[in-house]
Order: structure tokens, then sequence, then C-alpha cells
């Protein structure tokens, strides 16, 4: 029998009972459209991590003073000072270590920035002018400062788009002076606009100095905070995390038996451990979503069993005049399928549909995933073929003598 | 009617079931297209085993019109079960066409039905929701005969039952006796071995039933179709030639009708009570 002459009779009967098909169908409608629509959420939340990921240079390492284990044990007094970070310390990290290509010291303070009449209050960052390559970050107009600069503590300042934004609404504010708490500096630079990081906060609200002006003009210090590192390469960046650790240590005169007095954080880490925490909310949002398909295909098969038990009759006129057992199971099953491939489509409509919904809505970003909607695809029918074949079975294998009496 | 009557003469030939196996033995003229040797069909039902048929010898030839009777029970319609291929017998051998059809498998017999028998029930059995011309259509889709030649064949065949026009009517849109003759069209359209009419009249009122015999009568003489009706009533019998008696899973009689009905001639006395043909 031709295939479209099935497909045919398969739609016509589904046709017969509109609403119930189309009720039917709205299991698979539901499952297809929440699987789209949930891998694409989870895609949409993996790629902007990965994003942030090639953002922040896959070659990152972040030094800290202080032991990350807060309240361990800390034997001996006056441990503040080894429990400082020196400006040598990451001396010692650029030169010695050979897997290290550049090292900034960062020292950070919060101050009120004032120009003319605007004020705006931001983190000032005292880094060296190694800083925009380490971090892959540019200017937008004018320079960067220089080691000359750091050399000197000399006064410039480096805007981040923020607070350029902020204090010189519409006009250029390289060769400006803004005050930092009240001393003058001369603004050489405005950074490139970087967004918001991982945990949304604005990364263009900050503004950079020479670490050395921020160290003695502003907070009258000698040590530093942190270091911004970066490997020669991502993949030496576990090597180089082993290597200052051991160097830090040996400077620091720590016994085997004592704990890290500073830590030594990869970014690449913490990227793709945020990667991962993604990837496995996709597939839990998608297998959530994968079982209430699953319940869509259980709702197929109940109807074509109810569908088969009410139609016993035709069954047995069709076998009458010589059906074979096979056409009638094909009969069934591709009136299953067909109630689960078009359940399918409008789902995989609703799903995308959904998906570009979200992030004007909710403004999350998706990632429409072409895997997603194969996959939701072959998987709706495949529940057509398992879920109907059962019922499709149960016609076939009538007697037609037996259903030719059905009442 | 002569010739009808020369006919039946000459094409009787049954055997009642003898203990001997001589029945099969029996020279005829022609092979019968439907030769039945010793059957019996045995039923489980619970524990008890129900003896349907005990032995059941019959020949039917090409172009016979035979009426085949018996209370409930007297196995008449497990003998049209076996017939149509519907079921199979316990023991014995039934030749359809030249063929042991009585050990064949459930998608062979399938082919059987769809080829060599032409069903005619008592409800009509037509599918719901479906044109008259569709469901003449069925046996040959199952057939794999092409759209066009399906299309004009169901066609004619409606044209052959009187329903031309009638094509795209729904089942519920006909009365009984134009269900019935759209049942007839379907039972034709494959040119089968044999048509098998169970209680085809039942259903149906006195006139509708007569009129349904005369399309049976015509398609036999014009067409030397043979023909298998069961039935109840004994003056629905008498427009057959011969007439089979069904008892306890045994033929009791076998016999030629002596005067036989010409559903023809008898319409041309009816009154046209129904408005069978102009309900629209």
């Amino acid at each position: 029998m031709n295939i479209l002459v099935i497909f045919r009779i398969a739609f016509r009967a589904l046709a017969r009972n509109k609403m119930r098909s189309a009720l039917t169908m709205l299991g698979i409608v539901i499952g297809v459209s929440a699987v789209i629509a949930m891998v694409s959420i989870g895609q949409g939340a993996q790629a902007s991590v990965q994003e942030q990921i090639a953002n922040v240079g896959t070659n990152l390492l972040f030094v800290g003073a202080g032991s990350q284990n807060v309240g361990g044990v800390r034997s001996g007094t006056g441990a503040t000072s080894s429990n400082r970070l020196t400006v040598e310390d990451i001396e010692a990290i650029r030169r010695e270590i050979p897997t290290v290509a550049m090292a900034s010291p960062t020292v950070n303070t919060r101050a009120q920035l004032i120009f003319g009449n605007q004020n705006w209050n931001t983190q000032v960052q005292g880094v060296n002018e190694q800083f925009p390559q380490i971090k892959k970050w540019d200017v937008s107009s004018g320079e960067f400062f220089t080691e000359g600069d750091v050399r000197t503590a000399a006064r410039v300042i480096v805007l981040g788009q923020t607070v350029a934004e902020s204090l010189y609404p519409g006009t250029d504010p390289v060769g400006q002076t803004v005050r930092v708490r009240e001393l003058p500096f001369r603004v050489v630079g405005v950074m490139k606009a970087k967004g918001q990081d991982a945990g949304g906060r604005d990364q263009d609200d900050t503004a950079f100095a020479p670490f050395t002006a921020v160290q003695k003009k502003l907070l009258s210090i000698t040590y530093v905070q942190f270091a911004h590192v970066s490997a020669i390469s991502p993949e030496a960046t576990y090597s180089a995390q082993e290597q200052i650790t051991e160097l830090l240590r040996q400077r620091h005169k720590l016994a085997p038996n004592e704990e890290n007095d500073f830590f030594v954080r990869n970014l690449t880490d913490v990227a793709e451990a945020a990667d991962e925490t993604n990837r496995i909310m996709t597939i839990l949002l998608g297998s959530i979503a994968g079982v209430s398909l699953l319940v869509g295909g259980i709702g197929i098969m109940n109807i074509m069993l109810v569908s088969v038990t009410e139609r016993t009759r035709e069954i047995g006129i069709r076998m009458a005049v010589g059906a074979r057992s096979s056409a009638v199971r094909t009969q069934f099953l591709i009136e299953s399928i067909v109630l689960s491939l078009t359940g399918g489509a409008i789902g995989i409509l609703f799903g995308v549909a959904v998906s570009f919904a979200i992030p004007m809505m909710l403004g999350w970003r998706t990632l429409i995933s072409l895997v997603a909607i194969v996959g939701s695809v072959i998987f709706s029918v495949a529940v057509g073929v398992f879920f109907g074949y059962y019922p499709a079975r149960k016609a076939a294998g009538l007697d037609p003598i037996d259903a030719l009496r059905y009442e | 009617m002569q010739l009808v009557e020369e006919a039946d003469a000459k094409t009787i030939e049954s055997t009642v079931e003898k203990e001997s196996s001589e029945a099969s033995g029996r020279a005829t003229g022609t092979e019968p297209v439907i030769k039945f040797d010793h059957i019996h069909k045995t039923y489980r039902m619970g524990d008890i085993e129900v003896h349907a048929l005990r032995g059941v010898s019959l020949a039917i030839r090409q172009g016979e019109f035979v009426a085949v009777m018996g209370v409930s029970g007297s196995g008449k319609s497990t003998m049209m079960n076996i017939i149509g291929c519907l079921d199979q017998p316990t023991r014995g051998t039934y030749i359809l066409d030249g063929h042991d059809v009585s050990k064949l498998s459930k998608d062979d017999r399938a082919d059987i039905r769809n080829r060599k028998i032409g069903f005619v029930f008592q409800g009509f059995n037509l599918l719901s929701h479906t044109s008259a011309i569709e469901n003449v259509e069925l046996p040959m889709l199952y057939a794999g005969i092409g759209t066009a030649e399906r299309r004009s064949r169901a066609q004619e065949a409606l044209e052959s039952v009187g329903l031309a026009g009638r094509e795209n009517n729904h089942p519920n849109q006909l009365s009984g006796g134009q269900q019935q003759r759209v049942a007839i069209a379907r039972s034709l359209v494959n040119h089968p071995t044999i048509i098998l009419a169970d209680e085809p009249t039942g259903a149906l009122d006195s006139r509708t039933s007569v009129e349904v015999m005369e399309i049976f009568q015509r398609l036999n003489r014009e067409r030397s179709i043979t023909l298998l009706l069961v039935t109840h009533e004994h003056d629905i019998a008498e427009y057959a030639q011969r007439v089979v008696i069904f008892r306890d899973g045994k033929i009791r009689s076998d016999e030629p009708v002596l005067h036989r009905r010409d559903a023809a001639e008898e319409l041309k006395t009816l009154p046209m009570l129904d408005d069978d043909d102009d309900d629209d």
C-alpha cells in the first residue's frame, strides 16, 4: 500500500477527532518546546560564560594576600608583615618564574572623583603599565600610563567608560585634570567599554592609576593587596600557579606545616567551573523537559489504545477485505507518528518563539540549539514509534471474526 | 428462466458427509471452485470442547448460487468463516479455486480474501466517515492497485449496483438498501472467485430485500459469479439454485430449489413503497 495513502488515512482518522488529537498532541508540543526553550537558555548562559573566559584571558592568574582559609590555624605572632604581598614578591614572580609572562602589583581603594561640579565615587585600581596586556583590555582614547609614570609615582589616571561618561558627559576627558581625594590627577586615557562581569558588576565603573601613586598618595602604604599575573600560555597557567605558590612560600618563609598566607587563583579554573555548572544545568533542565516529552508519549499511547478499541470493527472490515496484519499495524503506527511529529513541529515553533521571547522579557541570553531541534524531532518520532507500537500491535493481532462481531 | 433451471440441474454437485473417503473421489465434469473434504472444526470454550463442524464435505462449482441455512449453532457460521478464509479448519482440506487453503498463514489468508473472496454482511460493515466510492476502493487499496484504476473500477462497480451519482455520499447519508449495494460493489471490485453474503437482507425491509436479491441474481446470471448466501429465511433461500441445510455441525440436506424465485419479476409487481432512491 502506498505510503502517501497510509498518511492520508492517518490524517483523516486524526481529523475525525480534532479535539482529542489536539489534546494528545499538546503533551508533545509542551515537551518539545520545553526541551528547546530550556536548552537554549542553558546554552545562552554557557555562551555568556565562554565569552567572559575569552574576555578575561585564558592565561590569567590572580594572586592575593591572606589565606583563603580564613579562621584557620595561624600560629606565631606578628604575622601581619608576612601576611602581605610586597612589590618585591611580585617582581620575583615576574623575574624568576619562566611560565609567567607579565605581572602587575595591584592596590585598590574607593575614592571620590571630582571634575568641575560633577563627582563620582568609584574603585581606583593601582596597577602597572603591563595591566592592559595582562587583562587584554585596551584604551579607547588617549594612552595607558607608562613605566616611567609608575617609577615616578606620577599622578596620572585612566578612566573606565562609566566614570568618563559620568564626569565628562559628551566631552573627551583626555588631558583634563580630575581630583581624586582632593589630589589632582591628569587624565591620560579612557578604557574601552567592557560591560558586565559574570556577577553582573559594571567593569567600566573604575579608574586606573600607577600603583606607586595609589600606594603613596592615596593609601600611604608600602605593600600590595593583589597581583594580576599572566602566564605565557593557557596551558602554562597550572604550572605557573604551582610555581608561584612555591616561590611565595619560600619568600614568606613558611614551614611545611603552615598554611599559605596568600592565594593564587587560576581564573580559567573559575570560568571553567562556571561553564561546567551551566552545562550541568542545561542537561538537567533538558532532562526534566524530556520527562514531559515522555509523559506526552504516554498520552499518545493511551489515546491510541482507546482508538484501537473504538475502531475494532473498522479493523475487522479492513482485515476481511484483505488487509494484512502488517498493513493494519503500519496504519496505526503512522497515526501515532503523525500525532507525535505534528506535535513536535508545533513544539519546535513554540519553543523557538519562547527562546526569542525570553531575552526580551527576562533579559536572559538564549542560544537556539540546532542539536536540540533535530534531537527533539528525532525524539518525538521515536516517542511515536515507541508508544504507538503496542497499540498498533494490538490492532494487528485482532482476529477478523471477533473484530467484525465487535459492537 | 428456462435456461436457469437447466443450469441448476447440471451444476448440482454436493456430497453429504460419508464415512469413507469416496466423497473426494467423486468424478465431476469441471473442478469445483470450493471443495470441502471432511472439514472438522473444534473450539475450546473454557473447559468444554465445542464441535462446530463434524466432518463436512461439500463442493460448489463455478457460477452456482447456493443458499446455506440452519439454526444458530448448526455450524453454518463456522462454515462460512472457513470458506471466507477468516478461520481455519481443525482437520480436513479446503480447496479454493484449485489451491489448498486449509493451512495457510494469517497473511496468506488475508491475500486470498483480498483477491478471491467478496464479503457482504448483514450489518453492511462499511467504513463510516468514508465516502461510498472510497469504501468500494478499499479492497483495491490492499491489492496495491494504482489510484486511477481504483477510481474507475470503483465507479464501474457502483454503477453496476445502480448507485451512480452516490459516489461521494457517506454511509450515514445512504439508506439501508443503498448501503448494502455499496457493500456489494465493494465485494465485486477485485473480481473475486466467490461472493459470500452473510444474512445480507437481515437488516432490510422486504422490498429492499428483493432489490438486493435481484442484484445477486443478475450478477450470478450475467457474470456467472459464484454466490454463497447464508440466510435463515426460507423465502430468501428460494432465490438461490441450491439450498444446503446445516444441523449439529453436519450437512442435513443439500437439494436444488425446485421453484426458484425471480427477483426481477417480483419487483415489477411490488409497489414502490419506500423512498430509498429518492432521498435527495
